[in-house]
């Protein structure tokens, strides 16, 4: 019916319509395409179960002061050190210093000062910089030292020499107890 | 390949030194195909659309899948509850095994009503036939990954298939399973090869499409394109028909997997694979099922050769029974439209193939052992003898002289 | 149009082919009580699944796991995380070694799977007479007739067995139960549980909310999937409609 209508037309008027019939239908299947694409892509971020696991408990009490012990959270290191007084008035007196690239007071990347807790991983290119073991380089301010490519992080685990950007970050915690912390 | 026109500098240069907008034009766009096809013709079309999807779902379920025989339950068990949108990827895949069988099954029946693998299509025919039986094998690997008890269990009864064979059978099945039972190895290698065969499909695909535009289109009413009126340019005409076709098969099959996920499944194989218990009825995915019924007719062992032996010999026999189709029908006319005998016995054979695949489905007692015997006896007396014998005695009704005649006849009717 | 049709019978033919593999099963046929997931529109009931998950935490989940759904899941049957972190520390499991390498147990958290009643299968066995509670977790995909079955079960026990089909000594029997002798004795025994909406605790609602949380553990992406599957068809209606219609302008010509 609808055909017979459409031949009484003159031709120029079919081809319009044919014409908006054809990008009508061509948007909505690739709309429709799109959209049915999502569920391909969104399935590769992270499942249910992989965002559940995003809290780890951590016993601070054996530590001494100078030590250090690597945690692992959403499977990366945390480091959590606990500091020197030395260390702390280092820290807290390089503030200011010029070769800060990333600038941040250690007032602002601690809650409790002696407790220093930063992802491990080098905001370069994501290697686990040395220092946690006594025996380890700790680089030219004290912190942490990248091997892959040099990067020195000072005693609040902020970036003063080398080719990484910023500071290692510092995730989300808070002291559970006096001895316990919870990361995430 | 000629008749590919650009002004497109750049498009031009690329296609002098690689064709491949030549053959685009030459295979998709210009390609002249019977201007009479009907919507039967759209069922090869649709098998090669669930093919990608298949490929495309399996390749992200894959992501998430882990192929030990500990992790291989939970880890499907987390993609339906963990993944995000992993239960529509992975029950799209699952039903996609069936719809693309479904499919391939009206494609070859279409194919056995209108001849289409007569003379000169034999090797398309051919490539078909190997590419089912690829599918078989790849559908069977597959139902084993989930690691439930039909996966298990089906994998242990087919592997087993091969001891039937004297001396070597033994030796062959320990090789596929890699050791004494179906176990982590098996499960290891089941997995590489699901993984690799889709892709043979996928070449097998560009083979069988090859041959088909090398020989053309068969059509309803068997007659070779004679003159340029017989034939339309595929695009837009067979494009937007496929497309329609895949509107139609779309809500089909998404109805399975958005309200009926399962109908195709069994349950035991939501049950974890258990080696020490055998489930009460195993049966194959339902594909399968004719040939589990000729498997099963035979119960009487004949002088040295096994019933097991007879079973499996006459179960790979019926598949590669296709592949002397073309010389065993006799008849010179191609299409079921001008041979009425044979349209008859077309519809008996279809009859008889969901015979087997009911008996198949059912377990192997009383009147169903009987019927089975019988519609296996049927299957191979309908290649071996009413095909050579049809085209000798009957008499077909007279073909039209191209075909344009007929379209042409009915427009002067109107 | 009658081409479409005849496909339409051949698959459906097929598919029924297919279908038959499943209708097998033992015993009498199995109750149907009507639930509200079933049908295109089918949605859980919020409070069916908090009322079934009260009756597993506090009768099932002494002997059955339900090892795949985790505590945080619980979420979704009408939890809050509170209750949920309350629930998760009832059982405690084997903590990371610590610094000694020692093992400690620590209790669950919402991340957890369900832990399960008892540490291993042989453990759940002996203290069961010597059949180990299956695991909860797909049971309701993972027989035939799904939550039917599950339904059915619940209500099919029969005190005094029929006299041409005794029951070994710790054994019961039950109408729906493959071979009738079942080793999980009756359980819904009028006001076993106290709801906390108020709803009575006859047998009929304690089957039919266990039946309804079961069938959440089995399927809990069920309210997604249909209603996902609404807007998918409305739309594929609408473009399939709309390359018919193409499909019929460009074709005008041909015949």
């Amino acid at each position: 019916m609808a055909d017979s209508a459409t031949h009484a037309q003159p031709s120029a008027d079919g081809e319009t319509r044919r014409d908006f019939l054809l990008y009508a239908t061509t948007a909505v299947g690739v709309a429709g395409t799109g959209l049915a694409l999502w569920p391909f892509v969104h399935s590769m971020n992270p499942a249910a179960d992989t965002l559940a696991l995003s809290t780890t408990d951590v016993d601070i009490s054996a530590i001494q002061p100078g030590q250090a012990i690597t945690v692992v959270w959403r499977g990366k290191p945390v480091f959590v050190r606990h500091r020197t007084p030395e260390e702390i008035a280092t820290a807290q007196k390089e503030d200011g210093a010029s070769d800060l690239r990333d600038k941040q007071t250690d007032a602002s990347r601690v809650q409790k000062a002696e407790w220093l807790i930063v992802i491990g991983v080098c905001t370069h290119l994501g290697c686990v910089p040395l220092g946690q073991k006594s025996a380890d380089p700790r680089g030219d301010f004290g912190g942490w030292f990248c091997p892959c490519h040099g990067s020195h992080y000072d005693t609040s685990g902020r970036i003063r020499k080398g080719p990484a950007p910023l500071n290692l970050p510092v995730p989300d915690y808070k002291f559970t107890s006096d001895t316990t912390i919870r990361i995430g | 390949m000629s008749g590919f026109q650009t002004n497109n500098k750049v498009v031009s240069w690329l296609d002098q030194r690689l064709p491949i907008f030549s053959m685009m034009q030459h295979s998709a766009i210009d390609y002249p195909t019977p201007r009479n096809l009907n919507y039967w013709w759209n069922f090869g079309s649709l098998a090669g659309f669930v093919l990608v999807i298949m490929i495309l779902t399996g390749v992200v379920l894959v992501m998430n899948y882990a192929s030990h025989t500990s992790m291989a339950f939970d880890s499907v068990e987390r993609i339906m509850r963990d993944v995000n949108y992993g239960w529509l990827i992975r029950y799209l895949h699952m039903n996609g095994a069936s719809m693309f069988f479904i499919l391939v099954y009206i494609h070859i029946f279409r194919n056995l009503y209108y001849g289409s693998y007569k003379s000169p299509r034999e090797v398309l025919w051919w490539i078909g036939i190997v590419i089912y039986l690829a599918m078989m094998a790849t559908g069977f690997l597959g139902y084993v990954l989930p690691w439930g008890q039909m996966s298990f269990w089906g994998a242990t009864v087919i592997t087993n298939l091969f001891s039937a064979f004297p001396i070597v059978g033994e030796p062959i099945v320990t090789w596929l399973w890699g050791g004494f039972s179906v176990d982590n190895p098996t499960l290891s290698r089941f997995f590489s090869l699901h993984y690799l065969l889709p892709f043979v499909i996928f070449g097998l695909v560009v083979l069988h499409v090859w041959a088909l535009h090398t020989v053309k289109s068969n059509n309803p009413l068997g007659v070779e394109i004679k003159t340029p009126a017989d034939a339309i340019p595929f695009h837009p005409y067979y494009t937007i028909k496929d497309l329609f076709g895949i509107g139609v098969f779309l809500m089909f099959y998404l109805a399975f997997v958005f309200w009926a996920p399962n109908f195709f499944g069994e349950p035991d194989n939501y049950i974890p694979a258990n080696p020490m218990v055998t489930p009460p009825h195993i049966v194959p995915e339902w594909y399968y099922l004719p040939f589990y019924a000729i498997l099963r007719a035979f119960t009487t062992d004949i002088w040295i050769i096994s019933a097991k032996l007879q079973g499996v010999v006459a179960m790979f026999g019926a598949i590669l029974i296709l592949f002397a189709l073309p010389w065993l029908d006799t008849s010179k006319v191609r299409s079921a439209r001008f041979r009425p005998l044979y349209r008859q016995f077309f519809w008996l054979f279809l009859i008889d193939c969901l015979i087997l695949g009911y008996v198949g489905g059912k377990p192997a007692e009383g009147i169903l052992i009987t019927v089975g015997q019988i519609a296996t006896a049927y299957y191979f007396f309908h290649f071996l003898v009413l095909m050579p014998v049809l085209g000798r005695i009957e008499k077909p009704k007279p073909l039209p002289a191209s075909i344009s005649a007929p379209v042409l006849k009915e427009k002067a009717h109107a | 149009m009658r081409k479409l049709v005849l496909s339409a019978i051949v698959a459906a033919g097929l598919t029924a082919v297919g279908g038959t593999a499943q209708a097998s099963g033992g015993g009498e046929p199995l109750m149907k009580p009507g639930f509200s997931w079933e049908g295109v529109f089918g949605r859980y009931d919020k409070g069916e699944l908090k009322r079934g998950f009260e009756v597993f935490h506090q009768v099932c989940s002494n002997c059955h796991g339900l090892r795949l759904v985790a505590y945080r899941n619980l979420a979704a049957v009408g939890l809050d995380q509170e209750e949920i972190k309350t629930v998760a520390a009832e059982r405690e499991l084997p903590d990371a070694p610590n610094d000694e390498g020692m093992v400690s147990p620590r209790p669950g958290r919402p991340s957890d799977k369900y832990i399960d009643p008892f540490p291993n299968e042989k453990a759940a066995a002996s203290a069961n007479g010597g059949a180990a509670p299956p695991d909860l977790s797909l049971m309701a995909k993972a027989r035939v007739g799904g939550p039917n079955y599950v339904y059915s079960l619940m209500l099919g026990f029969v005190e005094n067995p029929p006299a041409d089909h005794p029951i070994p000594e710790g054994k019961y029997f039950n109408t729906y139960f493959p071979g009738n002798a079942i080793s999980m004795p009756p359980q819904l025994m009028e006001d076993l549980v106290t709801y906390a909406d108020g709803t009575k605790a006859t047998p009929e609602q304690m089957a039919k909310d266990i039946t309804a949380f079961l069938n959440w553990a089995a399927e809990p992406e069920l309210d997604e999937r249909k209603s996902m599957g609404l807007k998918v068809m409305i739309f594929l209606l609408v473009f399939t409609a709309m390359l018919y219609a193409l499909k019929r302008q460009i074709w005008k010509n041909i015949h």
